[in-house]
């Protein structure tokens, strides 16, 4: 028989976490640190209205770009929190999660041979969407001395007469990294004098704990060219609605509305009536959730000082990155033997690109009563990695 | 705001250690302990108290919501009636009420006799006192923002990008 795979779908590497996912969901009383999303609850009049459009039958397509309410509320949403306008018809599509958005953008805008610039560590999936979409990845590995931070003088180095893309995912999953005004008014200039395009993902940008969020699109001729990417997972807790979107120039988004109109046909239906709920009288249980948050930040920030671990301050998402390299251990060593030896798990730094060597995600979607005690196992484990090391 | 803070977390846990909840909210423990103290004295933390299920215990309990009607006299708003209600021990919350009747009263006893016996005895025959309506609490599904109702564990995946 002929093979029956492509040989692009080949070359590319299944996700790092897997391993990890497969020991630690067989171990019995494991404390994961491990997700990647809420450990709220959508919030209940969110979830009611979900169950009211079923009720009343709302069990229809909508049109490929989304409800049209859903598309006025998000940019009415966007123009209260970063105070930048979109047109709700023409440059508005409700998506299958932020994760569509990501696919369909590269798809709708990279050539064979483009470059894209991938900031690492970073989300799993940008390298193998570019991959996919003909692109070539070019990774920046950003540093723990810049706080993981994206820096000017960074991008313009990694920039070749072939780039078209950048991706600037901050707030960052898995850094917990964030940009501010600052750092994207740098950056803001390497993009105009080079011409490139970006594509923002800032799924996270409600959980920001050092002011409000800034988006790459509030500087000057930014909007124009990029690609912003949003959601409802984070933010609202509604991860399994699976709900995103996409703001970008007419002109894009008219060509990724053509990809979604071929692959997905529409985001699901009865999310897009409970997301309306969310964008009109969600912002109380956002700010509940983003103070709660917060509160475990501290917490673990606290705790790693107190063991000596050395850690960054991160100010987004829900993730902090502590260093482990003095432990002579490979961040996938340490983390397995974490697992094996204490019952927590917690993601390998490089699962989310080779710069991610030395470092572990650990997760604060969890109770402050769960981080005390993995916190404790924690502390347990280096203990006894520093007296072998003696 | 800080107070707000504080306030907020030890309403869902009374018993967060000063040192933590000052790391929690990024202050000092003195600031923590200091706005404690002072709201404690400005009677805006009044207490703080356990919440207890005790259907799980061996301890016989019901509890009643007494709707009360009454009639003012001369010289006596509600505030006299009322302080006459709450004085006694087995009366655990007294509010007056806005609609078809005047105070909510609830009350804790062994039994549904000795509910009945308070009733009849104590409430009832109060001057003030025009009628009441006694209603025995069957089962707590929520008390105080607390579901009473068994935790579902976390159903996430262990691991998750």
């Amino acid at each position: 028989m002929r093979d029956p795979l492509s040989t692009t779908i080949k070359g590319i590497k299944p996700s790092g976490i897997r391993k990890f996912f497969d020991i630690a969901s067989e171990m019995k009383d494991v404390i994961s640190l491990g997700v990647g999303e809420p450990d709220f609850d959508t919030p209940w009049h969110i979830r009611d209205e979900g169950i009211y459009s079923l009720e009343r039958g709302r069990t229809f397509y909508t049109s490929n770009t989304g409800l049209k309410e859903l598309r006025q509320e998000i940019t009415a949403y966007l123009k209260r929190r970063i105070g930048v306008d979109y047109d709700p018809d023409n440059e508005v599509m409700v998506t299958v999660g932020g994760s569509e958005g990501i696919d369909i953008a590269m798809r709708a805008m990279l050539d064979p041979g483009d470059e894209v610039l991938i900031p690492q560590p970073s989300y799993v999936s940008y390298e193998p969407c570019c991959v996919l979409a003909g692109g070539k990845p070019v990774i920046i590995p950003l540093k723990a001395e810049n706080d993981f931070r994206l820096t000017a003088a960074e991008l313009e180095a990694a920039v070749t007469e072939k780039t078209k893309l950048l991706v600037l995912p901050f707030p960052n999953n898995p850094t917990g990294a964030i940009l501010e005004k600052s750092d994207l008014e740098a950056l803001a200039k390497v993009i105009e004098k080079h011409d490139l395009y970006v594509l923002s993902d800032e799924i996270y940008s409600e959980l920001s704990y050092k002011g409000d969020h800034v988006s790459i699109t509030q500087f000057p001729g930014m909007r124009e060219r990029t690609v912003l990417i949003n959601g409802f997972s984070k933010a609202y807790a509604m991860t399994g609605w699976r709900l995103g979107y996409a703001c970008a120039p007419e002109l894009i988004l008219k060509q990724m509305l053509k990809i979604h109109q071929f692959a997905i046909m529409c985001a699901p239906t009865t999310s897009q009536y409970a997301a309306i709920e969310a964008l009109r009288h969600g912002d109380k249980d956002v700010a509940e959730m983003r103070d709660a948050y917060d509160q475990r930040r501290r917490f673990l920030m606290d705790a790693f000082r107190k063991m000596g671990l050395s850690c960054f301050e991160p100010y987004g998402a829900f993730y902090v990155f502590p260093c482990i390299s003095e432990f002579g251990l490979s961040s996938e060593e340490f983390a397995m033997r974490f697992v094996k030896e204490e019952h927590v798990a917690v993601v390998p730094g490089t699962a989310f690109g080779d710069s991610g060597e030395g470092f572990l995600r650990i997760s604060y979607a969890y109770s402050i009563d769960n981080l005390r005690v993995a916190i404790g196992r924690l502390e347990k484990f280096i203990n006894r990695l520093r007296n072998e090391k003696r | 705001m800080l107070r707000e803070e504080i306030l907020k977390n030890i309403e869902k846990d009374s018993r967060v250690e000063l040192a933590e909840l000052a790391v929690r909210l990024g202050v000092s423990e003195e600031e923590v302990a200091g706005q404690m103290k002072q709201m404690e004295e400005e009677g805006i933390i009044c207490g703080y108290h356990t919440m207890i299920d005790w259907e799980k215990t061996e301890m016989e309990s019901v509890t009643a919501l007494i709707e009360v009607r009454c009639t003012l006299q001369r010289g006596q708003g509600f505030d006299r009636i009322a302080e006459r209600i709450y004085m006694y021990p087995e009366v655990k919350s007294v509010y007056l009420i806005s609609g078809g009747y005047d105070l909510l009263v609830t009350l804790e006893g062994k039994s549904l006799k000795e509910v009945s016996s308070f009733v009849s005895d104590k409430l009832s025959t109060l001057d003030s006192v025009l009628s009441t309506a006694t209603h025995f609490i069957l089962k707590k599904y929520k008390d105080h923002g607390t579901i009473m109702a068994k935790k579902s564990e976390d159903e996430r995946q262990v691991i998750s990008p």
